[in-house]
């Protein structure tokens, strides 16, 4: 482990959330203008955790906050072990304990919202898991190795023997960045079916800790989606990663939200029709 | 500064009105007004907001709602009422089943009037209520180093 792995991974834990700001501050003026609105200033994301850490905080019980923690807490490490260059499994694992954590903290607060918020959540989970053990075991197939470094380093001609894992990678991003039509669990917009979902029951510094651990999100994803191109290069990786991150907001708003049955079977159909085949297929290639 | 001014997350509540006013306040949310350009973000979440907006006469059934509401948001927040009917009764102010005025229910900080309210006057309210809530904040912080929440 040589010095600059260990600076750009704790550059991800001070410059990570900054990113993901950003990202999502970028998403929100991309989506304005597909509607032909201004949209807010891109700093925006960052103002709204900065008014969150003005107003007071209603804590319905003790544990939310903690399990709120653990949330952030779980989603740096997962964050923390890909820029450190290490075990892609292991990442998973972090990211799905994590997910879990903002489940116990919905369920925590016993507001009728959050419940099916977080059973939602639940489902989706289930729905995106398997793509997601996917891609690692692609990677694994292709490199010989679940560290991210190894895969860095890998062949050039990865991300065409693992297109259809891409494939459905891309389709449950959509589920990750809780976009339409996957938004099933917590809603962009408040005014509808599900209030807030997840998030309905936390407000101050505890949703402003959400918001915090969203952007940690958007910067792993778009890292993971970086992977897929990284033995290409900087120059081709970060721009390729970065449109089909934004090719997302496109889906966002040119969707409508599914029930949760339909996502599932969605994304495990693709999961094995694009998923799984390209792993059988994987041997032919190499 | 208060960073309230840079992201008020309103919460919009039709207190038995007759929903000219609240068409004419989700008008400032498309584009030809599109409010999100100050970070306004309406919100159906009263532990999310910082601005309430009502509209409407209120009676005795929506009375409990808006106490509620208000009730659940997170302080500091800010209170407007919008049109008419929310300032006054407007012409339902002798009908025996209204109460005639948001602030014979809650304490009101804007008074928007019109009938309906143009969304211009509405974003104009909402600019008010702004500084009013930094002052709000600012007493806020004031009280929160007294006694350490």
């Amino acid at each position: 482990m040589n010095t600059p792995t260990w600076l750009l991974a704790f550059g991800f834990i001070l410059l990570g959330p900054l990113v993901g700001a950003l990202l999502a501050g970028l998403d929100r003026r991309l989506t304005a203008r597909m509607q032909s609105r201004q949209g807010p200033p891109l700093l925006q994301p960052i103002y709204d955790v900065l008014k969150l850490f003005e107003k007071d905080t209603l804590v319905v019980t003790g544990l939310q906050t903690l399990y709120l923690w653990g949330f952030l807490f779980f989603m740096v490490v997962s964050g923390f072990i890909i820029f450190l260059g290490g075990d892609l499994l292991l990442s998973v694992f972090a990211l799905t304990v994590s997910g879990i954590f903002l489940c116990l903290a919905a369920y925590s607060t016993n507001s009728p919202y959050s419940n099916v918020g977080s059973s939602r959540e639940l489902m989706l989970m289930m729905a995106y898991e398997p793509m997601l053990i996917l891609v690692p075991l692609g990677f694994y197939l292709v490199a010989d190795s679940f560290r991210v470094s190894d895969i860095v380093a890998g062949s050039p001609w990865q991300v065409l023997q693992l297109s259809g894992i891409l494939i459905g990678f891309l389709f449950v991003l959509t589920i990750k960045l809780r976009k339409s039509p996957f938004d099933l669990s917590s809603s962009h917009h408040g005014h509808q079916e599900l209030v807030k979902g997840i998030t309905t029951d936390f407000s101050g510094s505890d949703l402003a800790l959400v918001e915090i651990a969203h952007w940690y999100e958007n910067t792993i994803l778009l890292a993971w989606l970086y992977l897929f191109f990284a033995p290409l290069g900087l120059a081709v990786a970060l721009p390729l990663a970065f449109v089909l991150f934004f090719a997302e907001v496109l889906v966002d708003n040119t969707h409508a939200r599914l029930k949760w049955s339909s996502t599932l079977k969605a994304s495990w159909l693709v999961t094995i029709v694009f998923g799984v085949t390209n792993l059988m297929l994987l041997p032919l290639m190499t | 500064m208060s960073f309230l001014k840079k992201s008020p997350w309103v919460l919009h509540y039709a207190a038995t009105s007759c929903n000219g006013c609240d068409i004419e306040l989700l008008a400032c949310l498309t584009p030809t007004y599109d409010v999100e350009r100050f970070g306004i973000v309406n919100t159906g979440n009263p532990k999310h907001a910082d601005i309430f907006l009502v509209t409407g006469s209120v009676n005795e059934e929506s009375r409990k709602v808006v106490e509620n509401l208000y009730a659940q948001m997170p302080d500091p927040k800010v209170v407007v009422a919008i049109g008419a009917c929310a300032l006054s009764g407007g012409i339902f102010r002798d009908a025996y089943n209204v109460y005639g005025g948001i602030d014979k229910v809650i304490p009101v900080d804007v008074y928007v009037p019109g009938c309906a309210a143009r969304p211009e006057s509405i974003i104009d309210g909402i600019v008010k209520a702004l500084d009013i809530l930094e002052e709000r904040a600012k007493e806020r912080k004031r009280q929160r180093k007294v006694v350490p929440a």
